[in-house]
């Protein structure tokens, strides 16, 4: 028991560091950095929880893809980023103000009603006992059947951000020859040949049509 | 005193508080908004599977990556319009966004 509360605090205590990392420090690099640190460690308190599918996602997903893809923009957009944190300042006690209200208010919420919610007493899917099923058997029991239809329209988000996220950034180059399939398609073999009449000591004279 | 559902939900709390923070405090980053976005919806990862371990019910940790798919898009898509705008003005000063309208 005080092995698990010793893993918690040190998960919990990291991800919160870093996440305070995360907005205040003054590089970007830094920044992204730091979340995939948060990441890491809030996919440790999902293992805690028992979750374990949802925290190598969370690794694969979040500091695989969605974080390299942050340092790779970092990285390519050439920004003074000191100029950026001009009003940093200014914004500190406004925003200051009303993270401690939001922050009061959820911790009242959940130091003096937790325990006095009415937490639903029908269960949709019940959690199977980790010994005979594990959590990524279980998952995969409920989401290619009762919930296929979640599991394809998370795969149509995904798809349209694809198409999206390539429409946008992509850019037409004017200087650079590329193949046009339609006009060789298109191209006419009548019309690709002319014959031509050359006479002797004149050379030929190239009409063009 | 026994880790419960109260610690988990304390975490995700302080979480999406530095995320509304963040987005106060990077008025002019946009990368910094982003990543404070990323931030609020990790805390609501937490706090989905929390409840999911809690009650004994899998539909939570379901959510949960449904979550994870909605925020891997939006930070594709953001960071695209991020780079167009990067490209066609030169700064991600967000503030001069006002000069995008018409």
């Amino acid at each position: 028991m005080i092995i698990e509360q010793i893993t918690f605090y040190i998960f919990a205590v990291i991800t919160v560091v870093s996440g305070v990392m995360v907005i205040g420090s003054r590089n970007p690099v830094h920044s992204v950095l730091f979340l995939i640190l948060a990441f890491f460690n809030s996919a440790g308190l999902f293992i805690l929880m028992g979750a374990e599918f949802i925290a190598m996602i969370l690794v694969i997903v979040y500091v695989g893809a969605v974080a390299v893809l942050f340092l790779f923009v970092v990285m390519m957009l050439h920004v003074d980023f000191t100029k950026l944190r001009a009003g940093f300042t200014r914004y500190l006690p406004i925003g200051g103000a009303i993270g401690v209200i939001l922050l009061a208010e959820l911790i009242l919420v959940l130091t003096t009603g937790v325990t006095d919610f009415e937490l639903p007493t029908s269960i949709t899917a019940a959690t199977p006992s980790p010994d005979e099923v594990s959590n990524t058997e279980a998952l995969g029991n409920l989401l290619y059947t009762e919930y296929a239809y979640l599991f394809q329209i998370a795969g149509f988000i995904l798809l349209i951000a694809m198409v999206g996220a390539i429409v946008l950034t992509h850019k037409k180059r004017n200087e650079v020859k590329k193949q046009v399939i339609f006009d060789q398609v298109n191209r006419d073999p009548q019309k690709a040949v002319t014959l031509q009449k050359i006479q002797p000591r004149e050379g030929g004279s190239w009409k063009s049509d | 005193m026994e880790i419960g559902l109260a610690h988990y939900l304390t975490i995700a709390a302080i979480l999406f508080t530095l995320g509304v923070f963040g987005i106060f405090l990077n008025r002019k980053n946009v990368i910094i908004i982003l990543m404070a976005i990323e931030l609020m919806l990790l805390a609501v990862n937490i706090n989905l599977v929390a409840f999911s371990t809690y009650l004994g019910d899998m539909i939570g940790q379901i959510f949960a990556m449904l979550v994870l798919t909605v925020a891997a898009a939006e930070a594709a898509i953001g960071l695209a319009i991020l780079v167009v705008y990067f490209r066609n003005r030169g700064t991600i000063d967000v503030e001069d966004v006002n000069a995008m309208k018409g």
